[in-house]
């Protein structure tokens, strides 16, 4: 009952916290701008976009975020909440930027500085752009360069003017691409929703297999906790214990809590034509699942853990010296490799997967000639299908190895001292 | 020059010798003995964990850090 409660206030928190990190800045990988899909509006930039099928480009728009949740032809509002510190709050639905809201959606309005581009808010930049919902004429994309790289600067067409658009804040120290704009997106956004049903979800479904320990008392589990439990015990014997030992009772439910969500958000993101989530593909989620660890880590450790970080005992002093740097470094070193190793590997195989489906249109000329599109489609069908099947394989992987290492951080920083 | 690329691709040939070498030294020890296949797969999965870390660190840095 205490460990059910327990495991669902954790769910809860983990959201919570991930929810705070995230409005900020999963953007990083919305700079790189959806240009496929707005080839028919060039025509005004220095290089123009002539309707080529830009594989990449597509690719990438797949695997981001969006301000609306699109499952089918059904488009689902989100509620955005935007910030600026010369406009304060703007709070609205994404559905004020057109009337209809769909996968691939440039907004027809603006709405108090804001616009919507690939399904993601932007703000226009300019003193003479008016205030309130307006009606705009179309997006327009010009490449420029940039120390070097190629960068894109994105204008909103209005009354004939061009007013250029910044992207959201994102705290990657333009490592990535973004930078501190002085606007910033909380909205609850595509992945957000994802977050909670699967937070959600995960709360009935163990709450419920906790009830079932009263009501069904010394009967064997049914249904789907027939599935839930052999997981739930083989973490808790083959992780949790071996890493933990006399102390595992405290940390099982961080563990477990971890373990399932990560599993639970891998795994509705393989659902296909189900808003093609790509929450734990997304830097931001796995940044915030990272620092979970690298808090409970540090704030638990002992005596005997910070000394093995600062003064490693029985080694000669002058490798201490160069030690401790080096066990220094790992503490932000370990948190990094749990969110990069996370991230790269749902993000690599949603991007495979788009690529393979993008076969098809590459081969058939985006439509043109579509002899090659068939005849493209059943290696590209297969591929998927193989890729699919692997990633379900990855999702439990990953979920695993995110937990074990969490488990040996954890282990390494409470156990007692025995020499 | 792009050389980064090259990096990337030093970096996953390292992992890849790595993890390689964490596999076939599995497999024998689970032949050897069948019985600790539990405690073998759970600390084989862990290593190349470790080393698959160490090329993820390499690889952002070819792919985001570069000039």
């Amino acid at each position: 009952m205490i460990l059910g409660w327990l495991k669902g206030g954790w769910s809860l928190l983990l959201v919570l916290g991930t929810m705070v990190a995230y409005g900020q800045h999963e953007g990083a990988l919305h700079d790189v701008l959806p240009e496929a899909m707005h080839a028919e509006e060039g025509g005004h930039g220095q290089e123009e976009h002539h309707g080529d099928f830009d594989l990449a480009a597509i690719a990438v728009h797949h695997i981001a975020n969006q301000n609306h949740y699109v499952i089918g032809p059904i488009g689902i509002p989100l509620p955005c909440f935007l910030y600026t510190s010369e406009d304060g709050w703007t709070v609205c639905m994404s559905s004020v930027f057109g009337p209809d809201v769909s996968h691939h959606f440039n907004g027809h309005y603006a709405y108090r500085h804001y616009v919507m581009y690939g399904g993601t808010v932007y703000r226009v930049v300019g003193e003479d752009f008016p205030d309130g919902k307006v009606e705009i004429e179309g997006f327009v994309v010009k490449a420029d360069t940039v120390e070097g790289s190629d960068k894109e600067q994105l204008f909103v067409r209005y009354r004939g003017r061009l007013y250029p658009l910044v992207p959201k804040s994102t705290f990657d120290a333009g490592l990535l691409g973004g930078g501190i704009t002085g606007f910033y997106d909380f909205s609850i956004s595509k992945n957000v929703v994802g977050m909670f049903v699967v937070a959600a979800l995960l709360f009935w479904l163990f709450r419920r297999m906790a009830r079932s320990y009263e009501s069904e008392e010394g009967m064997a589990p049914r249904g789907i906790n027939m599935l839930l439990e052999p997981i739930y015990e083989f973490i808790e014997k083959d992780v949790v214990k071996p890493f933990l030992g006399p102390k595992w009772e405290k940390y099982n439910p961080f563990l477990q809590s971890v373990f399932f969500f990560i599993l639970g958000l891998n795994l509705f993101g393989q659902i296909p034509f189900f808003g093609s989530l790509n929450i734990t593909g997304n830097l931001t989620v796995t940044m915030a699942l990272a620092l979970f660890t690298f808090f409970i880590v540090n704030l638990s450790g002992n005596r005997h853990y910070w000394q093995h970080v600062f003064w490693m005992p029985g080694v000669p002093s002058w490798v201490k010296v160069i030690l401790t740097p080096v066990e220094f470094l790992s503490l932000f070193i370990k948190p990094t490799t749990l969110m990069f190793r996370l991230f790269a590997n749902i993000l690599s195989g949603h991007l495979v997967l788009v690529i393979f489906v993008g076969l098809i249109f590459v081969f058939g000329k985006a439509g043109e000639n579509t002899i090659a599109s068939l005849a493209s489609a059943v290696p590209s069908m297969l591929f998927s299908m193989f890729m699919m099947a692997l990633e379900l394989l990855v999702a439990l992987i990953q979920a695993f190895v995110f937990t074990i290492l969490s488990a040996s951080y954890l282990g390494s920083a409470v156990e007692e001292a025995h020499h | 020059m792009e050389y980064f690329a090259i990096g990337l691709g030093l970096a996953v040939l390292g992992a890849g010798i790595g993890i390689g070498n964490i596999g076939a030294k599995a497999m024998e020890a689970i032949a050897r003995q069948p019985e600790a296949v539990g405690d073998i797969r759970g600390n084989m999965i862990l290593i190349a964990a470790f080393i698959e870390g160490i090329a993820l660190i390499a690889i952002i840095f070819a792919t985001f850090l570069h000039p």
